[in-house]
Order: C-alpha cells, then structure tokens, then sequence
C-alpha cells in the first residue's frame, strides 16, 4: 500500500487543486449571533430523502423547538420552529437553489421572545443505548452539516449494523471562504468532543479519527487539547488540498482505505460525519435542542461584515445581509454573484428572497472582481484537468463526448463516477464549463432511464391489455361456441321429439 | 394553501449573474498565458540563434511566424469563424510558426517560410478543425512536408557566423539573399554532425575517423557549430525547457522518456561498436533532440492525456529517432518519429488511462476487503 502509494506520487497523480482560500480574516472574528428575523420561512425539503409533513395550521402559535412538520417515510428529517411566533403560511417560496423553482414551506412570523419550548434532556447522556441516542438524533432533525444535509440517524444506525470500526470526523473544511467549521473547533472543541463521544457509542465505532486541514492551526491545536482524555479519538492534520473534505478522500486519507465505486463508506468499516453534526447531536442529546439554526459563514467581496454567525434556518437572505449590516458600499458592494455555500461546489442563488437551509455553510456575496467570467474556448488537450480530478477521470474526454451529445460514451468514461468537485473546471486554461457539461449529461441520462423504465412499464401495460383482450375474445368464442353446441343439442332433442311421436 | 413568501413587496435584491454550475472560481489559468510561457522559454535561444546565423535568420522566424498568422486569419475566415481575434490572440498560431521557424535551416530561403507556414497552419491544423482538433504536430508535418519535397534547400547548412564578426553579411546583403533565393556561398556552406557523420559512413569511412578529421563539424556545447535555427543552441533550449517545467507547463515524463529512449540504445550501441553507432552526448545535442523533447514532443494537443501515456509516447519518440537516425536514410529522424508517435497516441490514451477510484483498472467496482471490517 505504502510502496503503490509512493509510485503513484512520483508518478504525478497529486490530485486536486490549491485555490486561495479567502477564509480569513472571517475565520478570525468571533461568532455573531443574528439578530432574530421579523418573519422566517422553513423548507419542508432542506435534507435528503422525504420532503417532512406539516404537522401545524395556519395561525396557530409555537415555541422555539417546537415540531412543525413529521418525518416521512425512512430516510426523511423532521422540522422544528426556529423561533417562537405564529404560523403565518404554509405555502409555496423561492427554494434555495439555482433553478429558481419552488418548494413548500411554512412561514412563521417571529413573536420577538424566542421562548424555547420545554425539553427532555437525560440525567447522564452518555448511558444511553445506541440506539436511542439515534433516536434522538432522528427527533432532532439532524442532517449531515457538511453540505450534503444526510438524515443523520440513518447514518449512525447504518454504522452499527454494518459493525464499523472507525468513525471519521470531518473537520477538513476544504472549500475556499468557508470557516464555520473552524470557527466551532476553535470555540465550542469540548461540545465538539462530548458529540464526538455519543456517535461512538451509537454506530459502535472503537476509533474516531477528526481530520482538519493544515491551514487551521488554531483549531488543530484547541481539538488536540479537548480530545485529551479520550484515547479513543484522535486529531489527524490533514494536507489543505482541495477537495479533503469529500468523502472517499478522506477516508483514504485518514484511514487507507478505498470505498469500491459501488458501496458505501460503511461496506469498508468507516462513518463519515461532519464536525458541526457532532456538535448538532451534542446539543440535542446534552440539551434536548433540535436543529433549529446553525453556524453560517457570511463572506465574500461584498459583505459588508464577512464572518461567522449564528443563524436561524428560514432566516431570509435578504434579512442576513440587513441584518449584517448589508452590502459594502460603492461599485463593490454591487453583488455579481450570490452563492449558498462554497465557491467550488456551492450554487447561485436566482434572488436573495430565499431561506437558510439546513445545508448553508455558507453565504457568499461574490462582488464583479470575484465573479469575473471568461468566454470559454477549445480544449486545447493540456490535461491539466485529468491531473486535478480526484476521482481518476478523464474530464476533458467525457466533456468532448458530452458535446456530441455521445452520453453513453461519457457513461463508460465513468460519468457516474463524477464527484462535481469543480477542480477540472478550476484549472481549465480554456475555461469550460466542464462541471455544466456533466450535470446536464447526468440529467440527461437519468432521464433517459426514466423514459426506459417509464416504456417498460407502459410496454407491460399493453402487453396486459393485449392478453385481456385475448382473453375476453376467447372467452367470447368459447361462450359462442357452448351456445352453438346447446342449440345444437337442443335442436337434436327437438328433432328427436318430433320424431318420436311421428 | 396560501403563498408564504411576498416577493413583490419585499426588499430583495434581483440578480442578473449568469445561472451556470459551479465552480464559481478559477484558478485564472488561460491557453494565451500557457502559450506565452511556452515563447518565453523559447525567447533564450532564438536570440542566440539570431546572433550565430545572423539577419538572414530573423527574416526566416519573423516570415515563418506571419505566414502561421497569415494562413490562420485566412483559414479561419473561410469557415466562418467569428472568433478570428480570440483565436489570434490565444497565440497557437504564433507558437507553431515559431517552433517551425526553429526546426529549418537558418539561411532557407524566403519561400519555404512562407509555404512551411501555409502546410503547418492549413495542412496540420486547420482541415482538421482547428485548434486541439488536430491528429499531428503541425509544425512538424510542415518540416516533414518540406524535406520530403525539397531535400536541397531542406539540408543547407551554414556555419555560424556570428553578427558580431566582420564577415557576417549586413542587413541589405542579408534580405537580398533571403528574398533572391541565392544559393548559400561555398565558403559558409556546412553539415551538421548528424549529416556529415551519415554521409561518410556511407563512404565508407568509420565514425572514428571522420568525426576527428579537420573538417568534421565540432560538437560544441555552446552551439556554434553548424545546423538547424533552434539545435545549435541545445543547452538554450534545455534551460527553457527546465523553465517550462519549474512552471508547470510541461511535466517530466515527455522529456526525459524522449532523451532516454534517443541516449539509452545510443549508449549501448556505441560502447558495442563505437565505429559504428554515435555516442548518446552526441545524439542528445544533435538535430532536434531538445528542441524535439521539451517543446515539440509535449504539444498538449498531440500527446497522450496521461503521465504514464506520455512517458511511453516519449520513449517512443526517442527510440524511433536513433532508430531512423543510425538505420534510415535521413539523418536526423525526430520529426518523423514525432509524427509517427502522434499517430499512436489515440491508440495509447485508449489503452493507458487513470484508474477510476474505487475501481479497479479495467473500470470494475473494487470488491469489499475482509480486512477492512476487522
């Protein structure tokens, strides 16, 4: 492993790529709490898996905590006011994504007391069975904070099904700008850690490993001081290369193993949670507090006051930046681009009408200087962008393929594969929108196997129909042909009366 | 059901920005950049080629180089394009003319600049749709093209003679016989290494003997010695090519595959018979060897995609050259092998590609270890 590993450093496979990363001075200002919104709006759909079920009417007046929308089905999350205050709507608003569309959601107009409701905590927390505390987890709304928004219980109970052994802590923050992950190291480590704890006993993990990226010596060192007196959780500093922070790297990174393309991080024996999740189970476990807002990073040329803060979900973009002191003034507070999240995977948002999410690590005010685009132009075949995959891809092959509209050649290139880290198209000399091309194939392709399956389904309905119909008409002949053979058999006995008496 | 959010009435802000994928950042990379860093690792020894060879041979570069422009303008015009100054600007077209102007004779007349430009550009570039669409270096198909067709003014060969002598032909005297086609004067007229060491072993007389004769050309390290624009300056071309790797425009694996596929069967060859074989110091410093590995072998357009594809494309390049080199009937090969090997590299960026992660090299999921659960 260690030789194979050597052989294919020298023989240049450095993936990934070191963009500045813009994460100071915010990651140097002490957190911020948001003043509370007038009004805030929550998405029934702002993790993976069901869209939660509002479980409130309109008018109707919740506490802080209180649980507004249920859970559906087995991978879904719940929701909790984030604020005390009354149900105004529930209804239709801008979803936080670069399409602009709509997603349901419930507005609650805040009462200005953000009274908690009253909560259940336990005598001694770390007594608890695995699997209540992934109960509790589940109760707690609580989804992977790292961006990809997992219904967290899901996870846990998967670790201890598949009997893990390492239990990963993702503290890596690789993308460029963001810092609220290493801001809550550096401010809230023993909390970190205490979460830390509970998830080891819930997946039944023996180890925890936290990899954060060298570029964060401050709270290398504050996470080195809290997990002290554990043995069982260590502090792995990890090289800042864009993207450690994804999954599969990570793990190879931190652990040396490598996830086949077709499983899942726990068919190898390791959980990957965000370090803001371990801090979301220690609040809801510690303090009985459900997810109901999260640390955020506010950053960008624009931003008036960049920085970390403490941020109700459902709080309006809008209200975010007013409430932060809005944009910079002149030609350089005017925003180009507004993206939710990282600048490398992190979409733009059409408006700043809509909410903070579950997912938003970040909110990113790009002014003209950050956001400057160039026309693309030919791949001049450089390779540049196969050196920077991650994943071992050849970007500029499923690119060209893309463009003949040859899907499934990008298919057996790997497509699937695709991580849409953005590092092909960072490094591009051309400028291509390589990212744009694989989306829009991905898109294409699972829509391809919609209408497949959607054909074989509607090709079973006919064949149905077809064998109905046969049916019917062979019984049609059989019933005929029974009534043609009694009549025949009447006639017979008919003839036959008439015969006799004769 | 009714709306949540009233977007008319409050105050957000609308933006125009483009609704495209992420990344939302760039590494500010850009091909006029790349091409340029790849001219300023070339600017070194164009200027000491100037001063060996004189006038005659800047108006043979600055010729090559606006007949590329020339001939890409008016290609580009024919297929409607609408990116004529773009793709002027991105300096493909100058870098092509400019490492053509680099592989010919120094004193080669005014016509060959001008039809070199026109095969590179039209020939091997544009039929095939322009830039990163073609199959073969175009500055190397315009070389190949013009020696096979015109082997004379192809293989005339000059001894330097340096701009600061008195004999060196003045500026007039200099545009007269480039534009007049004048054959180069007996008294300058030369033959590299490469040239002269083929034809007297075809006389007969062994490497042994000829190489140390008076007459022979001298090797020198410094590159005053006879042959192409851009060889005699070898250790010049070496340093760009050093530049072109300190800044990451190039990586190890062409230039050291091509110089070790060229040194190695020199080596050998040459410790086996020296009579016969030249030595490695003098078929790397010979010819386009250099020039060959640093800047025409690690075109990215017509190389394989990957490090390990280019390391064999390189070999190839290197070994095919001492092959045509020793055996063929030329006696400088590495513009064919170019061609040849760029013949070969969709076949070797089929058969050589990364491994997948998670995959195996044949693109098949990795199977679960047992180990991994202990």
């Amino acid at each position: 492993m260690g030789l194979m590993k050597s052989f294919e450093r020298i023989l240049g496979h450095n993936w990934g790529v070191h963009p500045a990363d813009h994460k100071r001075p915010a990651a140097d200002q002490p957190v911020r709490k948001l003043p509370l919104p007038p009004r805030v709006h929550l998405m029934l759909q702002q993790h993976v898996g069901a869209a939660a079920r509002p479980i409130v009417l309109v008018g109707q007046k919740v506490k802080k905590g209180e649980l507004i929308a249920a859970a559906q089905g087995n991978i879904s999350a719940p929701l909790h006011a984030s604020t005390s205050g009354t149900i105004t709507a529930i209804g239709e608003i801008t979803a936080p994504h670069s399409s602009g569309l709509p997603g349901m959601a419930i507005s609650l107009d805040s009462d200005g007391e953000d009274a908690w409701i009253e909560m259940d905590v336990p005598a001694n927390p770390f007594t608890l069975s695995p699997a209540d505390i992934a109960e509790r987890v589940a109760q707690a709304g609580i989804v992977g904070l790292g961006g990809a928004t997992f219904p967290s219980s899901v996870k846990l109970n998967l670790g201890r099904r598949s009997g893990i052994d390492t239990l990963i802590v993702n503290g890596s923050e690789c993308e460029p700008y963001l810092s609220c992950d290493d801001r809550l190291m550096r401010d809230k480590a023993g909390d970190i850690v205490s979460g830390i704890r509970l998830m080891l006993i819930s997946t039944g993990a023996k180890v925890a490993k936290v990899g954060i990226e060298d570029n964060k010596p401050e709270a290398i060192a504050t996470m080195q001081k809290a997990v002290a007196g554990f043995a069982e959780i260590v502090v792995v500093p990890v090289p800042a290369r864009y993207p450690m922070g994804s999954d599969r790297q990570l793990i190879i990174e931190l652990s040396g193993r490598e996830v086949p393309s077709d499983a899942r991080a726990a068919d190898v024996g390791v959980i990957v949670h965000n370090v803001g999740t371990a801090y979301a189970v220690q609040q809801a476990i510690c303090l009985g507090r459900p997810l109901i807002g999260r640390l955020m990073t506010l950053n960008g040329g624009a931003a008036a006051t960049p920085g970390n803060y403490e941020v109700l979900f459902g709080t309006l973009i809008s209200d975010l930046i007013a409430l932060t002191g809005g944009q910079r003034s002149g030609t350089q507070g005017e925003i180009a681009k507004l993206v939710m999240g990282g600048p490398m995977m992190g979409s733009i948002l059409p408006h700043t009408l809509v909410p903070v999410v579950k997912g938003t690590s970040g909110i990113l005010l790009l002014d003209a200087r950050e956001a400057a685009e160039s026309d693309s132009e030919a791949c001049i075949r450089c390779g540049r962008c196969i050196k920077a995959c991650p994943m071992g891809l050849l970007p500029l092959e499923m690119s060209a393929r893309i463009r003949n509209d040859d899907m499934d050649g990008a298919s057996n290139l790997g497509l699937a594969d695709c991580i849409a880290c953005g590092c092909c198209a960072y490094v591009c000399p051309s400028h291509i929108p390589l990212v744009q091309y694989f989306y829009h194939a991905k898109g294409d392709l699972s829509e391809r196997q919609r209408a497949v399956l959607r054909g074989e389904a509607t090709k079973k309905l006919a064949q149905q129909r077809q064998s109905r119909l046969e049916r019917a008409a062979r019984e049609r002949a059989e019933a005929a042909a029974l009534r043609k053979a009694q009549r025949a058999a009447q006639q017979a006995t008919d003839a036959a009366k008439e015969k006799e008496p004769a | 059901m009714s709306s949540a959010g009233t977007p008319e009435t409050d105050t957000g802000v609308r933006l125009a920005a483009s609704l495209i994928a992420s990344p939302h950042a760039h590494g500010g990379n850009s091909v006029a950049q790349t091409m340029l860093r790849v001219k300023m690792a070339l600017v070194p020894a164009t200027v000491f080629g100037f001063w060996l060879f004189g006038w005659q041979s800047f108006f043979l570069w600055a010729l090559t180089i606006l007949s590329c422009l020339g001939f890409e303008v008016l290609a580009l015009r024919l297929t409607g394009s609408k990116r004529i100054k773009a793709t002027l600007l991105d300096g493909s077209a100058l870098l092509t003319g400019w490492l053509l102007a680099m592989s010919l004779p120094p004193w080669a007349p005014w016509w060959v600049a001008v039809l070199g430009g026109l095969i590179a550009i039209v020939v091997g570039k544009q039929v095939f749709g322009g830039v990163g669409q073609n199959v073969f270096n175009p500055a190397m198909v315009a070389r190949v093209a013009l020696l096979v067709s015109f082997p004379v003014p192809l293989t005339q060969w000059v001894t330097p003679l340096p701009l600061s002598l008195a004999e060196s032909p003045d500026f007039v005297h200099s545009l007269r016989q480039f534009l007049t086609s004048m054959p180069v004067p007996d008294a300058m007229a030369s033959a590299s290494v490469l040239g002269y060491s083929k034809t007297e072993l075809s006389r007969g007389v062994d490497l042994l003997h000829s190489l140390y004769s008076v007459h022979a050309p001298g090797l020198s390290w410094l590159g005053s010695r006879a042959g192409s624009f851009g060889e005699s300056a070898s250790l010049l071309i070496f340093g760009g090519g050093l530049y072109l790797l300190a800044r990451g425009i190039i990586t190890w694996h062409t230039p050291v595959a091509v110089l070790a596929g060229l040194a190695i069967p020199a080596a050998i060859g040459h410790s086996v018979d020296p009579a016969h074989y030249l030595s490695a110091t003098v078929h790397l410093l010979s010819g386009a060897a250099m020039l060959g590995a640093f800047f025409i072998a690690t075109d990215y357009v017509t190389s394989p995609n990957t490090a390990t594809g280019q390391f064999v494309f390189g070999l190839g390049i290197g070994l095919l050259t001492w092959v045509i080199r020793t055996y063929g009937g030329y006696p400088e090969g590495l513009a064919f092998a170019v061609l040849l090997m760029n013949a070969l590299t969709p076949v070797i960026d089929r058969l050589i590609k990364p491994r997948i992660l998670g995959r195996d090299r044949k693109g098949k999921p990795l199977t679960i270890p047992e180990s991994g659960k202990a």
